[in-house]
């Protein structure tokens, strides 16, 4: 490692001799291939985490779709109430899973060495360990479509929910070996997701680059450091649980068997007590990109920045104990529904802060309205939208009366999509760069934010009412006389043309990866450090570790008249 | 390490819970009270293991690579002696009082969460009999004392974990 003793960063001006006009040399197949297999660098890995997942999230995308279809009229016959179960089942462990949980670790692997001005993770092989075990637990997943029943040809996927609510999952109610693809999927990804929350903590603490204090850091490694450690305590309790589901499938335990004894209630508090942590798992790292993207897109460093530190750290200690929220009508007593209303509501508060620092980030800034920072205004008023419902739903006896209706799958796709999915879109827009050294389209991304975002609201904003109406979730199909018909046909015209949206997402990607705009180090004159190198990125990251003395260490070199690093 | 040791502790936690919560709630015999004697010596072992490990924490850390041995030999006997404890105690469960994992309640919880420890135990020992071989080999080094130390970690968390299942399974449970 070679010791950097330059008083400045030396990003751009070692970065030059690969300058503006570099394009990643591309081998023949089979070494690109071997390379990418064989990889341990965090970037690679990292790139692999986002294209994995974006697989999986067109395929859970048309699982969504499939269902659309057929709820989109009343009595439809599209799927058959089995297929039905299967396919809300795969798409939403799907989607958290291998779509959610692998897209951020993605650009968490890709960004925190960067950001840090170190040169990899702390653990690389641990890292590729993480990636790959991750990828078989999908693979696994979605071989029992396959090999469901242990039969070829008559293979069924999961059918039991995401969150597989005891005794269903018990032998006597799902025989074959569906629940297990199921449980072994997750216990895979799960290992995956622990090995790579140890990594990023360990890099965020002890790789740090000099002069990158901790309160110099850009906030991006700080959500990233409070999820992991969210990651630690959280996924832990559902590999604990899954190994006792496995207990009971094969060994005849009685954890979950409600014949012997065991108790059904158990299995829900050990799978919310990792679910919900698991929202904030995957919303984190959704306000990490808006804590990079909002302040480079209005031209002013982030507002407030140790309130967004203790904002994000306080969400995270908040959330783990709300976790049976999820399950006001299981029947708790009136001290246990009024803590876990409370302690909901007060989630609301660090939340609150970090929208108005964000929204004072762009107060008074010279607002640049690119796609990534469309998406981030998206972001911005969805999720307060979703957080709004969220406080409705937190109310006990509220929840009493919409518990698992179409009222709460909106709320939820209102944070999952409109939140942390708009992020995920504008993180794509804005390091897309860096990743291939290419831009995307800025014309195709205008035609996909506005598509998306019609879409998007067309979809999950009507998908309120049929749920205050009464409409159940899980249900295959309707009777006419609900009334629920126009509703959930315009639900779903939403679901396609979010489905056009994203397509053109991938089109983008596609055709800027071979004609896209060359990028430079630094196309959106950023602060942080991954600008300072070269884009794509060497392998070794930076030619010589930079030293940083603020939290803007790309400003101090652009405005030596004017370092930040003169007000610390 | 830490890190490890706060995940393996939500899991551990998770265990814990799920025993505590169905103490009493078996539908069917044996009970804990019938079956379950306290293993009074092999918890000796197992917690006086850890003063033994830091025995050859600090002879390492000092150099004095022949105590190290001896002391890291001494820890390996003690967890080994645990180990053969637990599954003397399992054999007499199986085969004499009939407890298994599917007989009841109890029996579930019971071999899940001690089982899951002695698990423990049994990778804490496969890396402290590598740690060996390679210091008789003459690979492992004084300068190794940090990751030494970090196994030695694991094995002090092993131990800790001892005392909460002990707690629990031969006091609580009883």
């Amino acid at each position: 490692m070679g010791e950097g003793t330059l008083p400045v960063v030396p990003g751009i001006a070692s970065g030059a001799d690969a300058g503006a006009g570099y394009a990643p040399s591309r081998g023949t197949y089979l070494e690109t291939i071997h390379s990418w297999i064989t990889t341990v660098d965090h970037k690679k890995l990292g790139i692999m985490y986002i294209v994995y997942a974006l697989i999986f999230l067109l395929v859970a995308g048309s699982e969504a779709l499939l269902m659309r279809i057929q709820l989109a009229v009343p009595n439809n016959t599209f799927l058959d109430p089995q297929t039905f179960n299967r396919m809300f089942t795969m798409h939403g462990t799907t989607m958290v899973f291998l779509v959610g949980m692998m897209i951020l670790f993605g650009f968490g692997n890709y960004l925190i060495p960067l950001m840090i001005g170190a040169r990899d993770m702390a653990f690389p092989r641990l890292n590729a360990f993480s990636f790959w075990i991750s990828a078989f637990g999908g693979l696994l997943l979605y071989y029992s479509f396959i090999g469901g029943s242990g039969l070829p040809g008559t293979g069924t996927a999961p059918d039991v929910g995401w969150f597989a609510y005891a005794p269903l999952t018990e032998r006597a109610f799902s025989p074959g070996h569906t629940i297990d693809y199921w449980t072994v999927a997750l216990l895979a990804s799960g290992i995956g997701s622990i090995g790579t929350a140890i990594n990023i903590l360990a890099t965020v603490f002890c790789m740090r680059t000099k002069g990158m204090t901790l309160m110099r850091i850009p906030l991006l490694p700080w959500l990233y450091a409070t999820t992991s450690f969210l990651v630690l305590v959280a996924v832990s309790p559902l590999t604990a649980a899954q190994v006792m589901l496995m207990i009971d499938r094969y060994l005849g335990g009685h954890f979950f068997d409600t014949q012997a004894g065991g108790s059904a209630i158990l299995w829900a508090h050990f799978f919310w007590i990792f679910g919900h942590p698991e929202v904030y798992v995957l919303v984190m790292p959704a306000f990490a990109f808006a804590n990079e993207i909002i302040p480079v897109f209005s031209r002013k460093a982030v507002f407030g920045y140790p309130a967004m530190v203790a904002a994000s750290v306080g969400i995270g200690f908040l959330s783990l104990g709300v976790w049976a929220h999820h399950m006001f009508t299981i029947g708790m007593t009136s001290v246990g529904n009024a803590f876990f209303t409370l302690s909901t509501m007060l989630v609301g508060v660090p939340t609150g802060i970090k929208i108005f620092n964000w929204l004072a980030t762009i107060w008074g800034g010279k607002v640049r309205f690119q796609t990534p920072m469309l998406f981030s205004i998206g972001f911005l008023f969805q999720f307060l939208i979703a957080g709004l419902t969220g406080i409705m739903l937190s109310v006990s006896a509220w929840n009493w009366q919409l518990h698992n209706s179409y009222f709460v799958v909106a709320h939820f796709h209102y944070v999952l999509v409109g939140a942390i999915l708009f992020m995920i879109f504008a993180a794509i827009y804005y390091w897309y760069p860096k990743m291939t050294g290419r831009m995307l389209s800025e014309r195709l991304g205008k035609w996909h934010f506005w598509l998306m975002l019609i879409g998007f609201h067309m979809t999950f904003d009507l998908m309120h009412f049929p749920g205050l109406m009464g409409m159940p979730r899980w249900i295959y199909t309707y009777d006419a006389s609900r009334g629920w018909g126009t509703l959930n046909l315009l639900v779903s015209i939403g679901g396609f043309i979010q489905a056009i949206a994203t397509l053109i997402l991938v089109y983008n990607m596609v055709r800027s990866y071979f004609r896209g705009a060359l990028a430079g180090p630094d196309p959106w004159d950023a602060w942080t450090l991954e600008w300072s190198t070269a884009s794509p990125p060497p392998s070794y990251n930076f030619a010589v570790e930079p030293v940083v003395a603020s939290r803007r260490p790309l400003w101090d070199i652009k405005h030596p008249e004017d370092p930040d690093s003169a007000f610390e | 390490m830490s890190c490890l040791i706060i995940a393996e502790s939500a899991i551990f936690t998770i265990f814990v819970v799920a025993y505590l919560y169905y103490i009493g709630r078996s539908l069917s015999g044996p009970t804990p009270k019938q079956v379950l004697e306290i293993p009074w010596f092999y918890s000796a072992c197992l917690l006086s293991s850890s003063f033994f490990i830091m025995l050859a924490e600090h002879a390492i850390e000092h150099g004095k690579m022949l105590a190290f041995r001896l002391w890291w030999l001494v820890t390996i006997l003690l967890g080994v002696t645990f180990l053969y404890g637990t599954g003397a105690e399992w054999r007499k469960l199986i085969f004499e009082d009939h407890l298994t994992i599917s007989t009841n309640l109890f029996g579930t919880t019971f071999y899940s969460l001690v089982g899951l420890h002695a698990s423990h135990v049994i990778v804490g020992l496969l890396m402290m009999l590598v740690t060996l071989a390679f210091s008789l080999t003459g690979a492992l080094k004084p300068h190794h004392a940090e990751r030494v130390k970090v196994l030695a970690l694991y094995w002090h968390f092993v131990d800790a974990v001892w005392v909460v299942v002990f707690t629990v399974v031969y006091v609580v449970g009883r």
